[in-house]
């Protein structure tokens, strides 16, 4: 393809760089939030991985490398051989693993929800938007403790089966890791529906029908016309339902029963009944690593892929 | 005339001036969330003159981290017994000389003189219970005063067992199941309690808090747990008892005590003095449902709880109840990685 080359007069690109300035000093305000409360305490947090755990919690200020060491290896308390620490191992598996089913899942119903949305007259979308918002209104805990009521052993669905006799016994839904991957999914689904629906809407519903005039078969039209084209939401969509549910706490603590623990659990119980406050730090910092490589990963899939259809 | 001042900056102020009510003075009690009476405060309130306000906390940790970082501006703390002798430590209470005030001798004598906190130099009891067994026993009849529910539990109660999600009170609930003391480094014991716990957990449903409305609605038909909350469960479904382990159980007390840098020292002496009258501790109980330690309080007490079996632990069982201890940070250290493993 190519484009008209255009050469910029002096005082053209004198008023652009001006502008660029003016948009640095208007940005400075919120990189300078977000640089003090972002970077300081992980700042605060890096230190503290490497001191000495306090006897009672908090920290002494002597440097140790057991936090770190202990995140990976375990000297097993009762031979004294060191091995990987398969306890943090399971527990780091289990959390990526969820996370991930969250995601694909929250992907499988956002995508035709975010269409539905994009396709509706201008005037309904906000409607429909709006809708999507509700749930932002409640609170998360209480958002959860919904679900609990919901899918509970005398809950309305169990009471529901059983009063129309398709079941004799309750199913045990509740405390299950199904459970779960349902409280996130219903959770975090508003944060894929909304990016997806943002690429949705600029989406050329011209191509769509080129696409069936040349004879393309509706999977054909998806695949190779609407899914590259809103790649850009799907990417977003997915980070930010996939970060969230990687520290998820609340959830996993509730519906799952506290029976098997998630990362979030896992630096909790550090800061407090373990009070060892570094291997706590350390293991955050573990989090914050993983979800920096998820979050590279993405990023070059979406480029590559953004190269390949433009 | 023009007045000197502005109306939003006369509205602040009035506002401000109603915060602090009318009252001679302030009081900021710092505990444990939905456990404190708002009529034992309101009482309180009238009778000296002084406006409280309470915080709550979920936690001995998190409370002893949010008044080490200081700047909290709490006058009043309520540590547990196994957390006293740290806060004692830490140099973080006063000593307030609980002992030598007026209504010091309506303490009970086995709460007069404990090993945490020696002579109550500086806290006062709020309440104390044990850590024991809730079964529901339209499921299963058979002994319940034993840690073998929720360790080797009976077939009835497999898969509807709870445990609650607190590590000292699980792991020294087992380890004086195999014979050991709360606290105990010994790693040949550690080994088997770890064992134990393990191989007991496919049988368990949850480790959870909020368990009174489960037992009503009988999602659950055992679980590990505090007898307050057994008390509030059998009032919801007859069937529910509470069992004390003869293997050993632990007790736990809540007591009062002044922060070393509290701004109302006289008011936290004057509430520490009151909530040891006997009318007074009645109250607190009367709200969360555990006994307080304070003699002839129980007549002033709810009917119910007067005769209730997890409130007044029964004779033959009084001897198995040992005060848990602050266990050292080796114990802690073994007991997380236990713990660790028993969630992975």
């Amino acid at each position: 393809m190519t484009t008209e080359q255009y050469q910029l007069s002096a005082t053209e690109v004198k008023v652009q760089q001006q502008q660029a300035k003016r948009n640095w000093l208007l940005c400075t305000p919120a990189l300078i939030i977000l640089g003090v409360a972002a970077s300081g305490p992980l700042l605060v947090m890096f230190y503290y991985s490497f001191l000495t755990p306090g006897n009672y919690g908090g920290v002494e200020f002597e440097f140790s490398s057991q936090g770190w060491f202990k995140v990976f290896f375990n000297k097993d308390i009762f031979t004294d051989s060191v091995g990987i620490a398969d306890a943090h191992l399971s527990i780091f598996w289990r959390s990526i693993r969820l996370s991930t089913m969250t995601t694909l899942v929250c992907l499988i119903i956002g995508f035709p929800t975010a269409y539905f949305i994009a396709t509706r007259p201008q005037k309904d979308r906000n409607f429909w938007l709006f809708m999507v918002t509700i749930p932002f209104w409640t609170n998360l805990l209480i958002r959860t403790f919904a679900i609990m009521e919901v899918i509970r052993n005398k809950g309305i669905i169990n009471n529901v089966l059983t009063s129309i006799d398709i079941i004799d016994a309750p199913i045990q839904m509740l405390y299950t890791d199904a459970a779960i991957l349902v409280g996130m999914t219903y959770v975090y689904l508003p944060l894929m529906i909304l990016p997806l629906y943002a690429s949705m809407e600029k989406l050329d519903f011209n191509l769509i029908e080129a696409g069936y005039d040349l004879y393309a078969t509706r999977f054909r039209v998806l695949k190779q016309v609407i899914i590259p084209l809103v790649k850009p939401g799907v990417v977003a969509g997915s980070i930010l339902v996939f970060i969230p549910s990687l520290g998820a706490f609340v959830t996993p603590r509730v519906l799952g029963g506290g029976k098997r623990m998630m990362l979030g659990n896992l630096i909790e119980l550090q800061f407090g009944q373990g009070r060892n406050w570094p291997l706590g730090a350390a293991l955050s910092i573990t989090l914050l690593f993983i979800v920096m490589v998820a979050l590279l990963f993405y990023v070059k899939n979406a480029q590559k892929s953004g190269l390949k259809y433009d | 005339m023009k007045l000197p001042y502005n109306k939003p900056l006369a509205a602040i102020a009035m506002i401000a001036m109603s915060s602090t009510g009318f009252a001679a003075g302030e009081l900021n009690l710092f505990n444990w969330g939905n456990y404190t009476n708002p009529e034992l405060i309101t009482k309180f309130e009238q009778a000296h003159d002084v406006k409280v306000t309470i915080t709550d906390y979920d936690s001995n940790d998190s409370a002893l981290a949010k008044v080490k970082a200081g700047g909290h501006g709490f006058d009043l703390v309520v540590p547990s017994a196994n957390y006293m002798q740290i806060w004692i430590n830490e140099g973080l209470l006063l000593e307030s000389r609980p002992d030598q005030m007026e209504n010091f001798k309506h303490v009970h004598e086995d709460f007069a003189n404990p090993d945490w906190d020696p002579g109550r130099r500086y806290s006062v009891p709020w309440q104390w219970g044990s850590v024991g067994i809730i079964v529901d026993t339209s499921v299963y009849s058979g002994d319940i005063n034993t840690a073998a529910i929720y360790l080797d539990p009976p077939e009835e109660l497999k898969g509807k067992i709870n445990v609650a999600p607190e590590m000292n009170d699980v792991i020294s609930s087992a380890i004086m199941y195999l014979g050991g003391e709360a606290c105990t480094t010994d790693k040949e014991l550690l080994k088997k309690v770890r064992d134990k716990l393990v191989d007991a957990k496919p049988n368990w449903l949850s480790m959870d808090y909020g368990i009174i409305e489960k037992f009503a609605g009988r999602d659950l038909a055992a679980s590990l747990y505090w007898n307050g909350a057994a008390f509030r469960a059998r009032e919801k479904n007859p069937d529910v008892r509470y069992g004390y382990p003869k293997e050993g159980y632990a007790l736990w007390m809540d007591s009062v005590a002044v922060l070393k840098d509290a701004q109302n020292v006289e008011n936290a002496k004057l509430f520490q003095n009151f909530i040891m009258s006997p009318e007074n501790a009645a109250l607190i109980s009367a709200f969360a449902r555990y006994a307080n330690g304070i003699k002839g309080s129980e007549e002033f007490m709810p009917d119910d709880m007067k005769d209730a079996p997890e409130i007044i632990i029964p004779q033959e069982f009084v001897a198995a109840g040992k005060f848990l201890q602050t266990c050292s940070p080796e114990a802690t250290q073994l007991y997380t990685a236990i713990w660790t493993e028993l969630q992975k």
